[in-house]
């Protein structure tokens, strides 16, 4: 089976004052359709930053990243934006809603960026499932933490995504709370078949990911 | 914060450069006190001196001047093109005071001596002609000994219908001009002797300037008005300018509350550790204080530039030339005044910090509500009201003028911010669906939490605003006074045909396939009685006053057999036609003059037409639309009433360009020498010339509001800089392109650039149609074309600023996305 995501010798330095920082030193990963996968480790081991090469939201000094079949490295970041618009959905632990819009609004971002008709009642349905079908006219502002990040789980998956990254998704949330969402993005992995990369400190969370990749100072121990 | 600082700097810079120009113009004022006039008195008259006229001159002593007056064309031989000017005819060494500014300067005495004559520079610019070059006054073919750029006494806005034409009184004769019942006047300039003060002698002697029939003006009469009209000038564009620097301070404010809601975490901190309420507040109320001081001292320092630039923009306003000196008090006053504003402004936003519980260092979800009214913000709002009314008040001379310029100013910011708030409220409930995601997120960010949609709205709104009430005044004024005349109205007015002329001039416009649109007899004549009282005795009543220019101006009446075409009756009845032994004579009134004098139909008033009485009866009263281009008149005699008395005629015709207006000139000035005609499209120039000088003037002035919006602006959206590019990250990391980031960056500018310009325009259109209304008395028309281009350029500048300030937002890398803190 091709892997969804394949991630090969991926280093990745910067330059910090006078000095060369390597923050990620030849990580490999493959993840397949609908697998799961837990990126754990210490502060500064590198978590956020595979996160962010795994999504195409930076490119590494070198190695190679292939997407859904798209060699990252060789597009221009306009070009991976619709990778990631087409192929990937996001949940963040800030939740990051637009507070100018609705949640259901909010929901159809992704969609509307496309170009394509409003789903709005895909949308509707999606933000029932996670629990808010009386909530699709509210603004973040007033919605709770929990609230706005199931928000950001159904605007996740509203295209459909393969690959769903999620960073630190339930590091906001109360200990109730934080265990309904978690169970919902395992839930909706199974259901949509979409593949699951989460980043967390939570080991509880991680274990329940199909593959866990640990990370200490920039290298894959495990 | 710095970048806001420098909101009020071009308020503090118009206020600094003003307040030098203020006391600039005072003290020239002072110094040439005596040269705005040229003499001590001069007393002025339609009629040539007779011997009781000549022993009041005796009397008054001291060193005198003659002019003699009137309207003539100047040709010039050998080249094309006649021009209307006002000769003068002078005779003596005036002007007693000042210079007369000449070019070469020898040109003053050339002309004194009768070697010719002295024209203003323009039409010397006009025709290509300079000294030495030959023109034709009359019947005499003179030379031009110099241009003249300035002569004290005179004022110069005017100069462009008639421009003037200096010549010795003793070579007037050569120019057969002067003729009976031709419209002269005579002035008699005096350099008094010592003392008796000149208030004295004129208090003195005003019976007699009366009974002469005699219009009289006076070094300080002259400079009083004169330091009114500048000081009402000065005191406009101060006022102009204060709007520049409250915009400023609403900046200020804005920033301050970002400031704050940016740091209430802070507050809360320094609370915990055990700061008072007072000491917290005194830190944020010193840094506003700071911001006010940075933005008021570079105001200062532009002012100080700016002042320099002043003579320039009042050039041809002014009757003087003058040469601005910094004055130290001026930007003393406007640094205290930005300092002040700034303080008073940012107590508003400030009044937040006082209500910051110390549990938001804790737990920052954590808020304190009170309920209750918060009294001290409505003492803020108060200080702020009394600031601005305080300013107003210093500023004007009249206590309702300093209170409705408060007023009209607090109620075109609370329109505007209402107006935010509606737009705010009417963008996250109304924004199409159907309208593209960019265009709808764009929008949206009009209503997004801590939005600076209601400071921008204000601060681009009112520039617009009072950019375009100048702009729709002057358009309306314009095109009602001058409004494009229909094919069979008269554009050109020849006068001064006396009535052995008549029939010669029809005859030439006949040739040159000229209509004759109309035409009338003029007869001069004062008023001497109304109701039986004399004028005199009317000039003293002071129960009831009838303004003096309508008792003592000089009445130029005619007499016809029906009504004009620009007039109709509108009480009682128009009486065609009398024998000349009737009496009193049954004249038709104009009903705005006829209300001044307070007579209606069937009144009685006289007239003093050469010595001979004319006893009258109001017959009937007439509307007179006096934009038409036609020989008005206030009083109309029947036929038979006044044939025998001197008289001249008025003809009007209809040139249908300036080539045709040019041959008529030139026909008529070599077959009739003493006849002028006046080109209406002269009359517009100059009056459109005079509104562009004063309307130059207000919008330099005003333009440094709508700069300090622009500053406004650019502050505005570099302190939401940061929430814009949380924004595009985070749609950059769910797909979105950068051209759909730019497009909704777009949106939004061009959104609140649309909005700001309805909003002007509103106000704008509301303002021009109140000052259309009960100022001018004239109806009030948009101009579209005005109002279209303010659509599009507002929009156009605020999306260029704020495009050009948010350069990089799209570029932000998504990866920042996983980096925030939390």
């Amino acid at each position: 089976m091709q892997a969804l995501l394949a991630l090969e010798n991926l280093t990745k330095t910067y330059r910090s004052g006078g000095t060369q920082l390597t923050v990620l030193a030849d990580v490999s990963l493959s993840v397949g359709p609908g697998e799961t996968c837990a990126i754990v480790g210490p502060s500064g081991s590198g978590k956020t930053t595979l996160l962010g090469l795994s999504a195409g939201l930076d490119l590494p000094t070198s190695g190679t990243i292939r997407l859904a079949g798209h060699d990252l490295g060789a597009l221009d970041e306009d070009a991976r934006a619709r990778i990631r618009n087409e192929h990937v959905g996001f949940v963040f632990q800030n939740f990051q809603l637009l507070p100018t819009l609705t949640a259901l609004e909010n929901v159809l971002v992704p969609i509307e960026l496309r170009g394509g008709a409003s789903p709005r009642t895909a949308a509707a349905e999606l933000l029932a499932r996670v629990g808010l079908g009386d909530r699709l006219d509210h603004y973040p502002v007033q919605l709770s933490g929990g609230e706005q990040q199931r928000v950001a789980l159904a605007r996740a998956f509203i295209n459909r995504p393969q690959l769903l990254f999620a960073d630190e998704p339930t590091g906001n949330l109360d200990g109730d709370t934080a265990q309904r969402v978690a169970d919902m993005l395992f839930e909706l992995n199974r259901t949509a078949g979409t593949a699951l990369i989460l980043v967390s400190h939570d080991l509880e969370l991680a274990g329940r990911c199909g593959q866990v990749v640990r990370l200490r100072n920039g290298r894959r121990i495990a | 914060m710095v970048l806001f600082s420098l909101s009020i700097t071009l308020g503090i810079a118009a206020l600094v450069a003003l307040g030098s120009l203020g006391r600039t113009l005072r003290r020239t004022l002072d110094e040439q006190s005596k040269a705005v006039l040229g003499a001590d008195l001069v007393l002025s008259s339609r009629q040539p001196a007779g011997p009781e006229e000549t022993a009041l001159f005796e009397r008054l002593g001291g060193e005198r001047a003659d002019e003699v007056s009137f309207a003539s064309m100047l040709s010039f031989p050998g080249r094309e093109g006649t021009r209307l000017v006002n000769v003068r005819a002078l005779t003596g060494g005036f002007p007693f005071y000042g210079r007369i500014e000449a070019e070469p300067a020898t040109a003053v005495e050339g002309f004194r001596n009768g070697d010719g004559v002295f024209i203003e520079e323009g039409v010397a610019q006009q025709f290509g002609v300079g000294p030495g070059d030959a023109v034709k006054l009359g019947a005499w073919t003179t030379r031009i000994t110099g241009t003249l750029r300035r002569m004290p006494g005179d004022s110069v806005s005017f100069a462009n219908i008639a421009p003037r034409v200096y010549m010795a009184g003793s070579e007037l004769p050569r120019t057969e001009l002067l003729r009976k019942g031709g419209l002269v006047r005579y002035r008699t300039l005096f350099r008094l002797s010592e003392p008796p003060p000149l208030k004295e002698v004129v208090k003195a002697n005003q019976a007699e300037f009366r009974r002469l029939h005699f219009d009289f003006d006076t070094a300080e009469k002259r400079q009083e008005e004169l330091g009114r009209a500048l000081e009402d000038l000065n005191a406009f564009l101060n006022l102009v300018a204060f709007i520049a620097l409250l915009l400023g301070a609403v900046g200020i404010a804005s920033a301050i509350q970002v400031h704050v809601q940016q740091r209430l975490a802070q507050v809360a901190i320094l609370r915990c550790l055990g700061a008072s309420m007072a000491s917290t507040f005194a830190i944020y109320l010193a840094q506003a204080l700071a911001l006010g001081l940075v933005g008021s001292s570079a105001g200062v320092v532009l002012g100080a530039a700016v002042q320099f630039a002043l003579p320039r923009v009042f050039r041809g306003l002014l009757p003087f030339p003058i040469r601005v000196e910094f004055s130290i008090l001026a930007a003393i006053q406007a640094g205290l005044a930005g300092v002040g504003l700034s303080g008073i402004f940012a107590l508003l936003p400030l009044l937040a910090v006082r209500r910051v519980s110390p549990l938001v260092a804790i737990r920052a979800a954590f808020e304190t509500r009170r309920s209750g009214t918060d009294w001290a913000r409505w003492w803020v709002i108060g200080l702020i009201g009394a600031a601005v009314l305080g300013f107003s008040l210093l500023q004007t001379r009249l206590w309702y003028q300093g209170t409705g310029f408060a007023v009209g100013l607090g109620l075109a910011f609370v329109l505007l911010s209402g107006t935010a708030r509606a737009i705010v409220w009417g963008a996250r409930r109304f924004t199409p669906r159907w309208l593209p995601f960019t265009w709808r997120q764009g929008l949206a960010s009009l209503h997004r939490p801590q939005n600076r949609t209601g400071t921008l709205l204000v601060s681009l709104g009112l520039g617009t605003f009072l950019l375009l009430t100048l702009q729709f005044t002057r358009s309306t004024l314009l095109h009602r006074l001058f409004p494009p005349a229909a094919a069979h109205q008269p554009n050109a007015i020849l006068f001064d045909v006396q009535p052995d002329q008549r029939d010669g001039v029809v005859a030439l416009l006949d040739r040159l396939q000229l209509p004759l649109l109309d035409e009338a007899p003029i007869v001069t004549m004062r008023l001497k009685t109304v109701q039986e009282r004399p004028v005199a005795q009317l000039l003293t009543n002071h129960i009831k006053p009838i303004p003096g220019w309508i008792l003592q101006r000089e009445y130029r009446s005619t007499w016809r057999t029906h009504l004009a075409g620009a007039e109709r009756l509108v009480a009682g009845r128009f009486v065609p036609r009398i024998d000349a032994t009737v009496t009193p004579i049954p004249v038709t009134v104009e009903e705005g003059i006829a209300k001044e004098l307070g007579i209606g139909v069937g009144d009685r008033l006289s007239f003093d037409l050469q010595g001979v009485t004319l006893d009258c009866q109001v017959a009937g009263l007439r509307e007179v639309d006096w934009r038409q281009v036609r020989p008005n008149f206030f009083v109309v005699f029947p036929a038979g009433a006044l044939e025998s008395a001197p008289a001249m005629h008025v003809l009007a015709t209809r040139v249908a360009n300036a080539g045709e207006s040019a041959r008529m000139q030139r026909e008529l000035v070599q077959a009739f020498p003493n006849v002028s005609a006046l080109d209406l499209t002269l009359i517009l120039e100059t009056i459109n010339n005079l509104v562009e000088k004063v309307g130059f003037a207000i919008r330099f002035m005003a333009l440094f509001t709508v700069l300090t919006g622009v500053v406004v602006l650019v502050g505005a959206i570099v302190t939401g800089r940061w929430q814009r590019t949380q924004e595009s990250i985070l749609l950059r990391t769910l797909g979105a392109s950068r051209a759909q980031v730019r497009r909704i960056l777009f949106a939004e500018y061009a959104g609140l650039g649309v909005l700001a310009a309805l909003t002007g325009i509103v106000l704008a259109a509301a303002a021009a149609w109140a000052l259309s209304r009960f100022v001018f008395h004239v109806d009030f028309l948009l101009p579209w074309r005005d109002a279209l281009v303010a659509l599009v350029s507002v929009p156009t500048l605020t999306v260029a600023v704020g495009l050009l300030t948010s350069r990089g937002i799209a570029n932000q890398p998504p990866l920042e996305i996983l980096r925030q803190e939390v």
